[in-house]
């Protein structure tokens, strides 16, 4: 359960946030090596819409906000750009830094609901781990309908063009819905992501 | 027997009748006209893609990249890996980055791709295909095989981001890289050579998840084509590619303006200056029609 993985997570870093991140956070080890020049807030095409700039999480990070980095939606805008890394003087892996603060407050359950961005990143985790392959097709119906069946068709409608467009220039296949592209090794494919996520929680320390 | 062959990485969106099956079909024409083979991973999957992350974690992202150079490897031993789309190679590339550089991650990751019977080895490389075009074979070698030039085209060389950072293409500068613009002037195309949003974000996959912030991005990177006086768009990245084609109408919407540009890709450009067909271009599966390549397509090659 997330929740008894916060708890766990509490008990076992108390205070101390950022290595909390170095441990469990994809590429978090970086995080103290910000020097807080801003280049990052400056470069990212979403600036008008966080509140949260990578420099001010990693800044957040060390002074111990928790909750606040947590619970943030701003690492969820990332577009993967990597705009900030290539400018970054210190050459610091922003983007997959972004992500993985955004996997590890998912994980524990504290990152916000209904934030469109992490919903459409966790349909397209389920969407391609089903077979191997992503399914634009069920992609897009999921998302359209993954608030009901009357918000469902309003988002289909407003879609319609696009849709359309994209049947008509032969670019998407309604026989996608049945099953559509995978790999063969359905089997074996999902049991490596299994064995690898397994091991991942073995090394930081979720599991024993 | 073809002069270069690959182990190819066509990636999700790029399969029969995917979003970029255009990109598909006029990459493999491309090919065929520049005697390189193709021969697609056996069994590949999905690379994660930019926005999966969600429910993935490291190790994962990694296995699941080493699984197709383990499958490249035991199917087709010495071809490097080429991938058309930019996630697929970023992803990629990443990946072996990382595998190559830390034996504790590469034995975690074959412990993993052991349940798949598989095994990496960190022999094959990782390209994308505008690398094989530009350090294989070389601006010199494919203008030989254009046998009708792209005249009195503009084109704006839309880069974006993936193709582009955090690896890019050997020499080409992160702010200003040229080689699309080298491209389209090798098909005999006018490159706009001060189109300033060439490596402006399109949004990437919070086009579909939150389109209010992202057709922003669409919206400069359309404008600053028609600002320059293009005819029309041509990017390397299938992402790009569709954001900045299929959301034209809702940014005219949104914005008020008449947007009504085709987007295009360099393997498209590249097919029909060789002398391939409309049909060879797939030029069929632009949402905007590319009339002016439509046009050149049509005419006869001069002899």
């Amino acid at each position: 359960m997330a929740s008894d993985l916060n708890a766990q997570a509490l008990a076992r870093y108390r205070n101390d946030f950022l290595r909390e991140v170095e441990e469990r956070v994809d590429e978090g080890e970086w995080v103290k090596m910000c020097m807080q020049c801003g280049v990052c807030a400056g470069s990212c095409p979403f600036g008008p819409h966080w509140e949260h700039s990578p420099q001010k999480l990693f800044m957040m990070i060390r002074a111990g906000k928790r909750d606040e980095v947590l619970q943030s939606d701003s690492m969820w805008m990332c577009t993967s750009c990597y705009n900030c890394v290539v400018r970054c003087p210190r050459k610091l892996p922003i983007t997959t830094i972004m992500h993985g603060i955004a996997t590890y407050a998912h994980r524990l359950g504290l990152a916000p609901k209904r934030q469109p961005t992490r919903d459409f990143s966790v349909v397209f985790w389920e969407n391609f781990t089903r077979n191997g392959r992503a399914n634009e097709m069920r992609l897009m119906l999921r998302l359209w309908f993954k608030d009901g069946i009357g918000a469902g068709i309003k988002k289909a409608l407003a879609m319609k063009n696009v849709g359309l467009g994209m049947l008509r220039t032969r670019r998407m296949s309604p026989f996608e819905i049945f099953g559509g592209h995978g790999v063969k090794d359905v089997k074996g494919f999902q049991a490596m992501i299994r064995k690898a996520q397994e091991i991942e929680d073995r090394r930081r320390g979720f599991t024993k | 027997m073809a002069k270069k062959e690959y182990a190819f990485y066509p990636g999700c969106t790029s399969h029969y009748r995917g979003s970029a099956s255009n990109y598909l079909v006029s990459a493999e024409s491309m090919c065929r006209h520049l005697d390189v083979k193709l021969t697609q991973i056996p069994d590949w999957n999905c690379c994660g893609a930019s926005v999966s992350y969600a429910g993935s974690g490291e190790l994962a992202r990694h296995v699941i990249n080493a699984r197709n150079f383990a499958l490249a490897e035991q199917h087709l031993p010495g071809q490097d890996i080429v991938a058309t789309c930019a996630a697929c190679w970023l992803n990629a590339r990443e990946s072996k980055e990382k595998l190559d550089a830390s034996a504790g991650l590469l034995a975690d990751t074959n412990e993993a791709l052991k349940e798949a019977g598989l095994q990496y080895e960190g022999k094959a490389g990782v390209r994308h295909m505008v690398e094989v075009l530009i350090e294989d074979l070389g601006y010199e070698e494919i203008g030989r095989h254009v046998v009708k030039p792209l005249e009195g085209v503009k084109f704006a060389g839309y880069v974006g981001c993936q193709t582009n950072r955090p690896f890019g293409i050997a020499g080409e500068s992160f702010e200003n890289p040229v080689y699309l613009d080298q491209l389209v002037e090798t098909m005999g195309g006018e490159a706009v050579k001060e189109y300033d949003q060439k490596v402006t974000c399109c949004g990437g996959a919070l086009a579909v998840s939150e389109p209010e912030k992202s057709q922003k991005q669409i919206k400069d990177i359309v404008e600053s084509a028609y600002d320059h006086g293009a005819d029309m768009i041509v990017t390397p990245c299938p992402l790009c590619q569709a954001n900045v084609e299929i959301y034209q109408a809702d940014v005219n919407k949104r914005y008020g303006t008449k947007f009504n540009i085709p987007v295009t890709y360099y393997s498209q450009l590249m097919t029909v200056a060789f002398g391939g067909t409309a049909k060879d271009a797939t030029l069929d599966g632009q949402m905007i029609r590319a009339t002016r390549l439509e046009e050149i397509a049509a005419k006869p090659v001069k002899k």
